[in-house]
């Protein structure tokens, strides 16, 4: 199945592209298609995950057309 | 319930007036408003900064935005909330984010604001990278407050 793998800030910055289309297995995890799209870096503790837009965790099931974001902290608001 | 992301400078008092003109239904009906606005500094972890990128995740954000407003209003007795934020290039001194609260009694107001806050800080998606002097940084941590 196809699924769109999206980066942000400093992670799309790091690893040079902000969206990719994948074709991975069914019943593939968001830590899945973390490994499968960066095979040489392991899932980081503090990246967060959403899919169509809420977040999840590693270890949620996508399906067919799911949007997979992963990003840095957040810091939004005046600090 | 107003959220608006704006690439924009915005003027946070002008915010709280317009909403407040475009809802004369509400007038009465608050007795509290209370009104955070963060404005972006100069400096940060003894370093001067020039200016700031503000990215966002178009859709996400705004939904996540949506989302804590909507559970503010189960949580507190509330008349109105508005949230606006800034996307983009930055300059110190500008306007970042205001989160406007309007309640019957103040313990709704002021609650409802700093959870608001809080919660917007902790999860909605805005990432920061700051310019300074002779480089630029993504900030990957917040203030404790």
């Amino acid at each position: 199945m196809r699924i769109e793998v999206r980066l942000f800030a400093g992670l799309r910055e790091r690893h040079g592209f902000d969206a990719r289309t994948l074709t991975v297995p069914e019943n593939t995890t968001v830590a899945g298609a973390w490994a499968l799209l960066l095979p040489e870096e392991p899932f980081p503790d503090n990246v967060l995950a959403a899919r169509n837009m809420e977040y999840v965790g590693p270890d949620a099931i996508l399906s067919e057309n799911d949007e997979v974001a992963f990003f840095p902290p957040v810091t939004g608001g005046a600090r | 319930m107003n959220v608006r992301i704006t690439a924009q400078p915005f003027d946070p008092w002008a915010e709280v007036q317009a909403r407040q003109a475009a809802r004369p239904q509400q007038a009465g009906k608050f007795g509290a408003t209370a009104v955070f606005v963060g404005t972006m500094r100069d400096f940060n972890e003894g370093d001067e900064v020039r200016g700031m990128f503000l990215e966002h995740y178009p859709g996400m954000t705004e939904r996540y935005l949506e989302t804590i407003s909507a559970e503010a209003g189960t949580r507190w007795d509330l008349v109105d909330t508005l949230i606006v934020h800034r996307v983009g290039e930055l300059h110190p001194a500008e306007p970042i984010v205001l989160v406007a609260v309007w309640s019957a009694h103040r313990k709704d107001a002021f609650e409802a604001s700093r959870w608001l806050m809080e919660e917007l800080k902790s999860r909605a998606p805005f990432w920061k990278k700051e310019q300074l002097p002779e480089s630029s940084r993504w900030v990957e941590h917040n203030t404790t407050g």
